[in-house]
């Protein structure tokens, strides 16, 4: 027996459709995201941490759900999603479960058949706004997830350590901060032959004295002047002038860190049809986004100059230090879902990462080299 | 300004055709507007005068002439063009301009290959350099290896492993391609195919992985972007162009579809594309080793069939971004023309889903078979949009206008649902609705089985309704039983035997129609339209806005859909607004395609100018109608009296234009007219008088206007009586029909029996009409408009052809040649007596034979007809922009409004055409001043369509058309054939000529072959003949004399360079030699005469003018249009 259950928004507006997946009230943040692929991926990003996710593209669920290895993260982190038409019956190759019976494992709901894309317009004139989706009339609270620690939440309680397992591994050692990483971008520096030291977002290297070689700033969820212990990190990360590169939340946090400032945006990005222009050329990127905040152009830190600019709307897509390898992107090179035109970022990183160890730069010069 | 460029010549794609239609009028109109907004010149090529770029305002000059190497080098010594662009004509103007190149033309006269340089279009075009190239970047693509021997054939097979794909030689149409799954299998396939060629092609099969294509772009700067993706319903094995389509691909998850999008920007770096390219895959739907399993097919260096639905799908502007990249724009330069706010290097991203779905016309085409496969015989198609599948596939499915009430109609004939026919669909969703399973059916066609459940939720909705045979459409309560259902489609509770408001709803969101319902629920027609009234179900409109409502979109780019819940159009921005509806004319289809989209886009574009707010309705991506900047508001959508209902309610317009899309919208008059649809122009009453045909000879017979003798009748025995009476040969026609489907003549009784089974299927409604047709006689048509039964300006044209051929097949020739002034006279008062009878406004047309200076009429349309863009372009009054000022005139005061002023400049073009030409009180018309001479050709397909006979008869068998102009007939009419691709003939003709009187006519015209010094070979009894009166020929014997040589045995050879085969168009069809030397004509691609009056025509052009007498004169050279 099939469920009806309704979406209700901060302003009263209500949305009313058939329940899947998971039978309960949940309540978060409304977004919408515009990819017509990769909602496994989506779903468990880490970035979508208290959010409701609407997918404008109206047929979720075709290719169901793939095994654990090729999802961006162990879990579901939205709250629940939001579909114009489910699909019951899927079928690919990789298929080991249908979306419902996934959300349901992981108490997520799923309400389909929303106009989905009136409720798009409807956030994208109001911006994005608190929502909850009530099923059997159990209502609750509106929750703002934005107000919590989200990357807290999220990161992981401990350091990992990531050989990898390829041939030709370089001896570099990477610090991933994963404040919500995805998957695939652990994946894209191990693929490179480097191994990565994954961690915590409030667990400092340098107090550990772990002999990194740079570090990538990770994705992830809510405001980003939640993650202070994370900021503090980063700031010392530049002072001991480490290549320190971040990806979405992390292009905020190296902003915040090295001085500079973050916005909410009206409505976000997040789509997989961003063009973003790489200032001082004529190459324009087609990027996968999912922010909700921004870094402030107008207020760049000291020594920084915007890298990358939004073709659409001119926002911030990336700065880049003047001289020191500190830079960071907005959208997310290692995609998933989305285009991959930018996956040379993680080389370019390594790149930086290896001219300034040839250089001497390294933190710990000492540091015998691993083979 | 981009460049220094200042005058660019394109190249268009000639007369439609299978495989290459209307999507290069619209892909080289876009080409044309970037231009020009950049103030270069344009000069076209393109002798396709139904084409919307041919018309006034669009290029700088236009030449309707072949677009061949020798055509396309006058023009450019005459024009001296700086540039010229390849990609925008199809493979004709690809083909030409790889042509001109390799002659050095270009290169002497310095004319510069915009866009993708013509080296990588050479790469693409040649299998092994692009395959070569693709291995060298590590791209995987269908291993082949060419063999000589069965052995050879063997071996290579084992080392590909089956299943192989055989290839025989290119010039047998791919008569002797096949699948092995074993090495039996392919020793008969080889051996068969090696008996007639030296070398065949073993390559590795990929039947039945999904096939899926992208569309990227690429601009100077290296930025690229794949605009869309596509899957195709039918996997591999089945012709794209022939495929159910779907947008964005449905089955592919993000790994697939970003790998195969990677590699596709792989693709066209390496190539150095700078616009449009199409790149075709097959992916392995099962990979054994769970990584990417793909192959490239193909890629296309042009705008394509494939590029104009992406275009269509997603709102992106294809051909025209790619004629700006071609001028040196970079993507970012280029804003996107949707939401005007964001740029075009983006990648659209849609919040609807997109079906295409082909229309086959095979049923045409004599001895042709109804299946599709590996080469391309649909001749048009349709796009449907919706929220879900269901919705969408079943739009589409009626978008067809086959007949078809959904993807499941009871009226499609039955056939198995595994064999791929233009059906299949259909059958498999019966079969669905039946009870086999998906995974029975996913295995025997490989249809992915997620399209399968998805048919499967209409089929099993079906069933719920069928299982209550008591279903009552009565009324409940509002929220009283609503049924909440899965997406299963099955209702939880399907016991209600009531027709809910829920159950309703869910029946409108799978895409069912109201009167498929009706029929379903056993209720009477409009039971279920009347029932959406009460329960307040309507669709709601949708934009398409490229970005997913992202962006706010400023294009009224629309459509409709039951899965929404609020209109993007809101109702307060569409009052007070003059908005007139015109209906476009649906799928191209054999009858109907670009003239009525020529005539749709006139009539909104006038309207516009005239201050009017124009909408249209078409559901055909391949055309111009359908681009969102044509008309104020376009809705892709159905063409059917339903939706139309929603949409006229809902813009609550002026009135809505039917006359302007040729059959379709015509049809639809009626039952709109019941729904309360303002009908503009010439009332629904007198289409109606006019179409059923019982009615109009009556009228006729009221007018004492000379018609054919007829006779309406109901039942076969009256008929074959009434046929008795007037005697053999007689026509066969039902009501209401389009390019003489279920036309025929019935030589006997025996013929008059078969005949009339075929034609009451086409139409239940109405009584088939039986005349006497008359042979020998001349066809002749006026094409005219009219006001309140005022004839305004009119044009007659002839048939070079004899009664007894389709108009539609016909070579028309104006201004008329061979007409008396008395027959003249004889047309213009009947036309009058017509329109002042039917009180016509708007377009009409009339057609006549003539014989002996007498007069009959056979037909007459109230609306425009195939030829309006021909006589437009040809005397140079735009008859559709005078039929819309006249049927907009009355609308203003109708509706209480003021009526908007008429243009000074329209104005004077009805003033002077009026004094010239006006036929007033009775008063006869002076002679049209004309100082040259059009033709207008048909084009056939027939190579196309495997195993059609190649003839002609009252059933329309023509694709396209051409229309060329010159001093006299002679001049036009040769331009016109070699537009249509017939060669002028240098050594020899074949001639077989059926019938002692066909003979005894063609002995003059086989004097002048002569005269020519053209070789003459001939089958025994016209080489008999001719010699008996003096004319030198060769006897060659028929196929079936077993003697050498035969006719066979030179076409295989090609010692022949024509063929010229008549038979009585009327005479019972042949099916043994006739057949076998046209099919052998036509498949070795030698130019082929069928009809003795062209025959005639023909080489009696070919003794007046040589190719240097042919003219490369622009049009506006011979007309000044007003």
């Amino acid at each position: 027996m099939t469920k009806t259950a309704y979406l209700q928004l901060s302003d009263g507006t209500k949305f009313e459709g058939t329940l899947f997946g998971a039978s309960k009230s949940v309540a978060g943040e409304v977004v919408f995201a515009t990819g017509m692929t990769g909602y496994d991926m989506s779903m468990t990003d880490p970035s979508y941490t208290g959010q409701i996710l609407v997918f404008t593209y109206p047929l979720i669920g075709n290719w169901g759900v793939p095994p654990k290895e090729f999802l961006e993260s162990g879990h579901i982190h939205t709250k629940a999603i939001i579909v114009g038409d489910l699909t019951t019956k899927p079928n690919h190759w990789q298929m080991q479960q249908t979306l419902d019976s996934w959300c349901k494992k992981e108490s997520v709901p799923i309400l389909s058949g929303i106009d989905t894309r009136a409720l798009t317009q409807k956030l994208r004139k109001h911006g994005v706004m608190l929502g909850k989706i009530v099923v059997e009339d159990k209502d609750i609270k509106l929750e703002d997830p934005n107000l919590r620690n989200l990357v807290a939440e999220v990161s992981p309680k401990r350091m990992y350590i990531h050989k990898s397992l390829i041939v030709n591994r370089t001896s570099l050692n990477i610090g991933l901060l994963n404040c919500g990483a995805k998957r695939n971008i652990l994946n894209e520096l191990i693929k490179r032959g480097v191994t990565v030291y994954e961690l915590p977002w409030d667990y400092d290297p340098f107090e550990h004295n772990l002999k990194l070689d740079g570090l990538l700033i990770s994705n992830g969820p809510g405001d980003p002047k939640m993650a202070n212990k994370s900021i503090a990190i980063v700031k010392k990360s530049l002072e001991l002038k480490l290549p320190t590169f971040g990806v979405c939340l992390g292009n905020q946090l190296l902003a915040l860190a090295a001085g500079g400032d973050t916005y909410k945006l009206k409505f976000g990005h997040r789509s997989q049809n961003q063009p973003t222009i790489e200032i001082g050329t004529k190459r324009c990127y087609i990027t996968t986004q999912n922010h909700g905040f921004a870094v402030d152009e107008k207020k760049l830190p000291k020594g920084f100059k915007p890298w990358f600019i939004n073709a659409n709307d001119n926002t911030n897509e990336g700065i880049k230090h003047e001289k020191l390898p500190f830079f960071s992107v907005q959208f997310h090179p290692e995609a998933t879902p989305g285009p991959t035109d930018t996956t040379w970022l993680f080389d370019y990183f390594l790149k930086e990462v290896n001219k300034a160890k040839q250089q001497g730069r390294s933190l710990f010069k000492d540091r015998p080299l691993s083979k | 300004m981009k460049t220094n460029i200042k005058k660019v010549l394109l190249l268009g794609s000639g007369a439609l055709q299978i495989g290459q239609a209307g999507e290069f009028d619209y892909s080289g109109s876009q080409a044309i507007k970037a231009l020009k907004e950049e103030g270069i010149e344009v000069i076209l090529i393109n002798p396709n005068i139904a084409t919307i770029q041919t018309s006034e305002n669009f290029a700088t000059r236009v030449y309707f002439l072949p677009v061949d190497t020798h055509f396309v080098k006058e023009v450019i010594i005459k024009e001296k063009p700086d540039a010229i662009l390849l990609s925008f004509g199809g493979q004709t103007a690809l083909n030409c301009g790889l042509a001109l190149e390799k002659q050095g033309i270009l290169q002497k006269y310095n004319v510069k290959v915009l866009g993708t340089p013509t080296k990588a279009i050479e790469t693409t075009e040649d299998r092994q350099r692009f395959a070569d190239l693709l291995r060298s970047i590590n791209l995987l693509t269908p291993q082949s290896h060419a063999v000589t021997s069965v052995k050879d054939a063997l071996a290579t097979a084992k080392k590909i492993s089956y299943p192989v794909m055989i290839r025989g030689g290119y010039s047998l149409g791919g008569q002797d391609s096949g699948v092995a799954n074993n090495t039996e299998e392919l020793e008969t396939i080889a051996k068969k195919a090696l008996a007639k060629t030296s070398q065949i092609l073993i390559e590795e099969s990929v039947a039945g992985w999904k096939e899926i294509e992208y569309e990227v772009v690429r601009d100077k700067y290296d930025n690229c972007i794949t605009v869309c993706n596509m899957e195709n319903l039918d996997p591999m094995g089945i012709h794209t162009g022939e495929s159910v389509v779907v947008a964005p691909s449905q089955t592919l998850n993000n790994f697939e579809y970003h790998k195969l999008r990677e590699i596709a920007i792989k693709v066209i770096r390496k190539l150095g594309i700078v616009g449009e390219c199409n790149i075709q895959y097959a992916l392995n739907p099962n990979p054994k080793n769970s990584e990417l399993d793909y192959r490239i097919i193909e890629v296309n260096a042009r705008l394509s069939r494939s590029s104009a639905l992406a275009s269509k799908a997603t709102g992106y502007p294809l051909a025209y971004v790619a004629a700006k990249l071609a001028l040196g724009y970079g993507l970012t330069e280029i804003k996107n023309s949707v939401t005007r706010k964001t740029i075009a290097c983006f990648e659209p991203a849609l919040d609807y889903i997109v079906v295409k779905f082909p229309r086959w016309d095979l049923g045409k085409f004599i001895k042709s078979q109804p299946i599709i496969g590996s080469s391309m015989q649909s001749v048009g198609e349709v796009m449907a949009i919706g929220r879900n599948f269901e919705e969408t596939i079943q739009k589409a499915a009626r978008m067809l206008d086959t007949g078809a009430d959904g993807i499941i109609d009871e009226k499609i004939p039955e056939i198995d649902y595994k064999l791929p026919t233009p059906w299949r669909l259909f059958k498999i969703t019966e079969a669905l609705k039946k009870g086999v399973s998906v995974s029975k059916i996913a295995k025997e066609t490989k249809i992915d089985a997620f399209f399968l459940d998805k048919l499967k939720n209409i089929a099993d909705y079906e069933n719920v309704l069928s299982r209550h045979s008591d279903f009552s459409l009565k009324l409940l309560p509002e929220g009283l039983s609503r049924i909440k259902t899965k997406d299963s489609g099955v209702p939880r509770n399907a016991g209600s035997p009531r027709m809910t408001k829920g159950l309703l709803l869910q029946a409108k969101q799978l895409g069912f129609s109201d009167s498929r319902l009706d029929y379903l629920t056993g209720q009477k027609p409009s039971s279920t339209y009347n029932l959406r009234a009460k329960y307040n179900i309507h669709p709601v409109v949708k934009q398409i806005d490229t970005l997913a409502a992202e962006y706010p979109a400023e294009t009224n780019y629309l459509y409709l859909t039951y899965n929404g819940a609020t209109d993007d159009v809101h109702k307060s921005s569409i009052i007070n607004h003059k908005s007139v509806i015109v209906l476009g004319s649906g799928p191209y289809r054999i009858g109907s395609s670009v003239e009525f989209d020529w005539c749709c886009v006139t009539c909104a574009t006038t309207a516009k100018s005239l201050g009017y707010s124009p909408i249209i309705i078409n559901c055909n991506p391949e055309t111009v109608s359908t681009d969102y900047d044509m008309a104020d508001k376009l809705y892709f959508e159905e063409l059917t009296t339903e939706t139309v209902t929603e949409i006229y309610k809902k813009e609550n317009p002026l009135g809505i234009i039917v006359s302007m899309g040729g059959q379709t919208p015509n049809n639809l008059s009626e039952e709109l007219s019941v729904r309360g649809v303002k009908i503009l122009g010439t009332s629904q009453k007198s289409i109606d008088n006019a179409e059923d045909r019982n009615k109009f000879s009556k009228l006729c017979d009221d007018l004492g206007i000379d018609q054919p003798q007829w006779a309406a009748q109901k039942d076969i025995k009256s008929a074959i009586e009434f046929a008795d009476k007037i005697g053999y040969p007689v026509l066969v026609r039902p009501s209401y029909v389009l390019s003489g489907v279920a036309f025929n003549i019935a030589l006997d009784k025996k013929d008059l029996q078969s005949y009339l089974k075929v034609a009451s299927l086409v139409s239940e409604k109405y009584p088939v009409v039986i005349s006497k047709f008359i042979e020998n006689a001349k066809e002749i048509e006026i094409d005219a408009v009219a006001q309140n039964g005022k004839i305004l300006t009119f044009a007659i044209s002839e048939h070079v052809e004899n009664a007894g051929v389709h108009s539609g097949d016909a070579t028309l020739v104006l201004p008329a040649q061979k007409v008396y002034p008395q027959t003249q006279r004889q047309i213009e008062a009947i036309t009058q007596k017509i329109s002042s009878a039917l009180n016509i406004t708007g377009p009409f047309n009339i057609q006549f034979l003539a014989k002996d200076n007498k007069v009959k009429v056979i037909e007459c349309n109230l609306r425009a007809s195939r030829s309006f863009p021909f006589v437009s372009k040809v005397t140079g009054v735009n008859f559709i922009k005078l039929a819309t000022v006249a049927i907009l005139e009355g609308t203003g005061g109708n509706a209480g409004r003021v009526p908007p002023a008429r243009s000074a400049q329209l104005e004077s073009a009805i003033d002077t055409n009026l004094s010239k030409r006006a036929l007033a009180g009775g008063k006869a018309l002076t002679e049209p001043v004309q100082s040259y001479v059009a033709v207008k050709a048909p084009q056939f397909s027939f190579g196309r369509v495997k195993g059609a006979d190649p003839v002609l008869r009252v059933e329309m068998s023509s694709t396209g058309e051409v229309a060329t102009f010159g001093k006299d007939i002679y001049e036009a009419f040769l331009k016109s054939q070699m537009a249509t691709g017939l060669k002028m003939p240098e050594k020899s003709v074949f001639v077989s000529i059926g019938g002692d009187e066909n003979k005894n006519k063609f002995l003059e015209t086989a004097k002048l072959l002569k005269d020519l010094n053209l070789k003459i070979y001939a089958t025994s009894g016209t080489h008999a003949f001719l010699k008996k009166h003096g004319v030198l020929c060769s006897p060659l014997f028929k196929i079936y004399e077993k003697k050498k040589p035969t006719i066979l045995d030179y076409l295989t050879s090609k010692k022949v360079d024509m063929v010229i085969n008549v038979f009585d168009p009327y005479e019972a069809m042949q099916t043994g030699d006739g057949y076998k030397i046209r099919r052998a004509t036509i498949d070795f691609g030698i130019p082929l005469i069928i009809n003795l009056q062209t025959a005639e025509l023909f080489i009696k052009s070919l003794t007046q003018k040589k190719l240097k007498d042919l003219a490369p004169m622009p049009w506006n050279s011979y007309v000044k249009m007003h």
